[in-house]
């Protein structure tokens, strides 16, 4: 304490001499039809370090413009900024900068040098809140990012083919991003993640995307929580990733040849719990994932709750409801190294008679005729009638084709409350 | 003609069995839907009795009351009434009395518990499949002078058109599974009624599953405006052709 009351005045000073400096030099800049500055491009020129840009609302078209310093800009009334189909429009080259409330729209079209609405290279700190970007080549683009936080923002494209459009929100050698809140359409893929670490995706809705509606490539460490998967060309692709955690998404409407509501392959250690997967193709697709927790999901209405390739092992399938699909679960092998347990399984016709909620006879969710159906896609065309039907009860009784030890040995009676 | 349909009418439902299919079709609905709450579960489970015993019920009732009709018919042609008559009339007056019992039995508790389109899909395919089968029945009566030759000719069909032809489909399948078959395929299934019908409600019912691989061929063949409408024409053309022979061959019939 002693020590603490003689350093006292020493810190207070200091800080004093801190805030004076600073308070002295940080001024507001203002841009606008009416002052001083009339353009955005030399309002930064004259801007310095932890100065505050404010832009009123107008139309700005200055071509490229650089943020290299550690400033705020701050739109009024959503001042649109816009790239003439030729310029990367905004180029963040500085650490914390703060970027809020712009219409960015209308970036150039190039493959070689990727430009994009927003494009943050090497950065620290960066803050991009509140935008609205649209028709941009990419969306926001961060390179070599660290701690940025992208939030809020509205990103729409009309992309037609995936080779002419870029992604939404792209991140790429980046660690600690927060990507929350924000709102994608009509990309490429809605979020991409290549070399990410350690970020975290929340809140956000993606629909609409050509390809994917998020796509992890080689991204360790990241959670992606509460999000809106809807009507996206593939759903959300999980690449040669481990320590992924996947919570209380909802993935939908992912119809089509080749697609899914997830796609995971080369996946480790991994959770999935609590998302909803809801009128997919296939839910869940699952190819050289081990060590998996897949948990409290539902699988409804899905053509394929659940694609697990043979090159899967260890993973854990518990406590899911799957009600109302074609198929619950589909293999390409005989062989079975994953576990499945307690889950409902509304095609489960067993029976409980120590009432203890858990049926007494072991459930074998795979289906002959998913079994047929992999190997012989065009069956697909019998699917229901009379003889298939006697088919599959045959294979129920005496199984022949499906792998014996492919079972849930202690299904649930009644759905959970998911 | 009016006359003859009405007569028709009133004495199938004066021998109480057709009173009786509507009853078991209504019991057999009514449970699946109030004891199943997933309501595309109760749409294949109903799904099945339409493919199977709606056909079959369809086409032995029809036949055998065409047999037992024949002393009746032979009574008619003695009057001043054309031939053509008398034989349409029968068939509007079968079809009319069959589904009538169809949308008592089953129409009712589909309409009220399953979503509209595929509740739709599930009585029009019903509707269309019985009077396939009532068409089906007259021809075959007319083929077959003795009884016991008619009836089992009729079982006959029922059995290829619901159990071995896609029997027939699945081993074509799995025989040329390396080459391209899938049009193919897909049309050889769409010229067995059953078939059609039980497709059409698949692509209510499991629209996600058949998004998948052969989801192309599906919707662009069955999925689609025209799939409909050519589904639609050629079921129509089951009707329409057997009962047009069955006709033809009555009206030059020695009987």
């Amino acid at each position: 304490m002693k020590i603490m009351r003689r350093q006292l005045p020493y810190i207070l000073t200091s800080i004093l001499a801190f805030v004076l400096s600073y308070s002295g030099e940080t001024k507001s800049i203002f841009v606008g039809p009416s002052k001083t500055y009339k353009a955005i491009r030399p309002a930064l020129m004259a801007a310095r370090d932890y100065d505050t840009v404010f832009v009123e609302h107008g139309f700005y078209k200055e071509g490229n413009i650089v943020i290299n310093k550690k400033i705020v800009m701050l739109g009024i009334g959503l001042p649109v900024i816009d790239g003439d189909k030729k310029y990367e429009v905004v180029s963040i080259k500085s650490d914390y900068v703060v970027f809020k409330g712009f219409h960015v729209q209308n970036s150039g079209f190039a493959t070689l040098n990727d430009p994009g609405g927003i494009k943050v290279y090497d950065a620290t700190g960066v803050v991009i809140e509140n935008n609205v970007l649209e028709n941009n080549f990419f969306g926001i683009y961060i390179q070599y990012g660290k701690k940025c936080i992208i939030r809020n923002n509205r990103v729409k494209a009309y992309g037609v083919e995936e080779q002419q459009i870029g992604n939404g929100i792209h991140c790429w050698k980046s660690d600690s991003l927060q990507i929350i809140g924000n709102n994608v359409q009509g990309h490429r893929d809605g979020i991409y993640f290549e070399f990410v670490t350690h970020s975290i995706i929340w809140c956000n809705i993606s629909k609409y995307n050509i390809r994917y509606g998020l796509h992890f490539m080689f991204s360790n460490d990241d959670a992606y929580i509460n999000n809106f998967f809807d009507s996206n060309g593939s759903g959300v692709a999980v690449m040669f990733t481990k320590n992924v955690i996947m919570y209380s998404n909802t993935f939908k409407n992912s119809t089509g040849d080749a697609s899914y509501g997830i796609l995971l392959k080369e996946i480790s250690d991994a959770e999935i719990r609590g998302n909803r997967f809801i009128n997919n193709t296939s839910a869940l697709f699952l190819e050289g994932a081990n060590r998996m927790l897949v948990h409290k999901n539902v699988f409804n209405g899905n053509g394929w709750g659940l694609k697990i390739q043979a090159n899967c092992m260890d993973n854990v399938i518990t406590e899911n409801n799957f009600t109302g699909n074609t198929f619950d679960v589909s293999t390409n092998g005989s062989l079975v190294l994953n576990t499945f347990n307690n889950n409902y399984w509304d095609k489960y016709e067993g029976y409980d008679l120590d009432k203890n909620g858990i049926g007494d006879i072991p459930f074998h969710p795979l289906s002959l005729y998913s079994v047929i159906i992999e190997n012989n896609p065009i069956a697909m065309l019998l699917y229901r009638s009379f003889m298939v039907t006697l088919l599959e009860r045959t294979e129920k009784l005496i199984p022949s084709i499906t792998p014996e030890n492919f079972r849930d040995d202690r299904p649930v009676i009644k759905p959970f409350d998911l | 003609m009016k006359g003859i349909t009405k007569f028709v009418i009133a004495d199938i439902l004066k021998n109480r069995i057709i009173l009786f299919y509507a009853l078991i079709l209504g019991v057999f609905s009514w449970s699946i839907f109030s004891l199943e709450d997933n309501t595309s579960k109760g749409i294949m489970s109903l799904l099945n009795i339409i493919l199977l015993t709606v056909p079959l019920v369809s086409i032995i009732f029809s036949n055998i009351y065409m047999y037992n009709s024949a002393e009746f018919i032979e009574l008619l042609v003695s009057q001043p009434v054309k031939r053509s008559a008398i034989w349409t009339s029968l068939f509007i007056g079968l079809a009319i009395a069959l589904n009538v019992s169809f949308l008592v039995g089953i129409g009712i508790p589909v309409l009220l518990f399953v979503p509209f389109m595929t509740g739709m899909t599930v009585i029009i395919t019903g509707m269309l499949i019985t009077t396939i089968f009532v068409s089906i029945a007259m021809l075959c009566s007319i083929l077959m002078r003795d009884k016991a030759r008619g009836i089992g000719f009729s079982i006959m069909i029922w059995l290829f058109l619901s159990l071995i032809y896609d029997g027939l489909v699945l081993f074509f399948m799995f025989q040329y599974a390396d080459y391209p078959i899938e049009k193919p395929m897909a049309i050889f299934s769409a010229l067995n009624p059953i078939d059609l019908a039980r497709i059409q409600v698949l692509l209510q019912v499991d629209v996600a599953a058949l998004m998948g691989y052969t989801g192309a061929i599906f919707k662009k063949m069955f999925g689609t405006m025209t799939g409909y409408l050519i589904s639609l024409i050629l079921m129509l053309l089951w009707i329409v052709i057997p009962f047009l022979i069955s006709l033809k061959l009555f009206n030059k019939k020695d009987l």
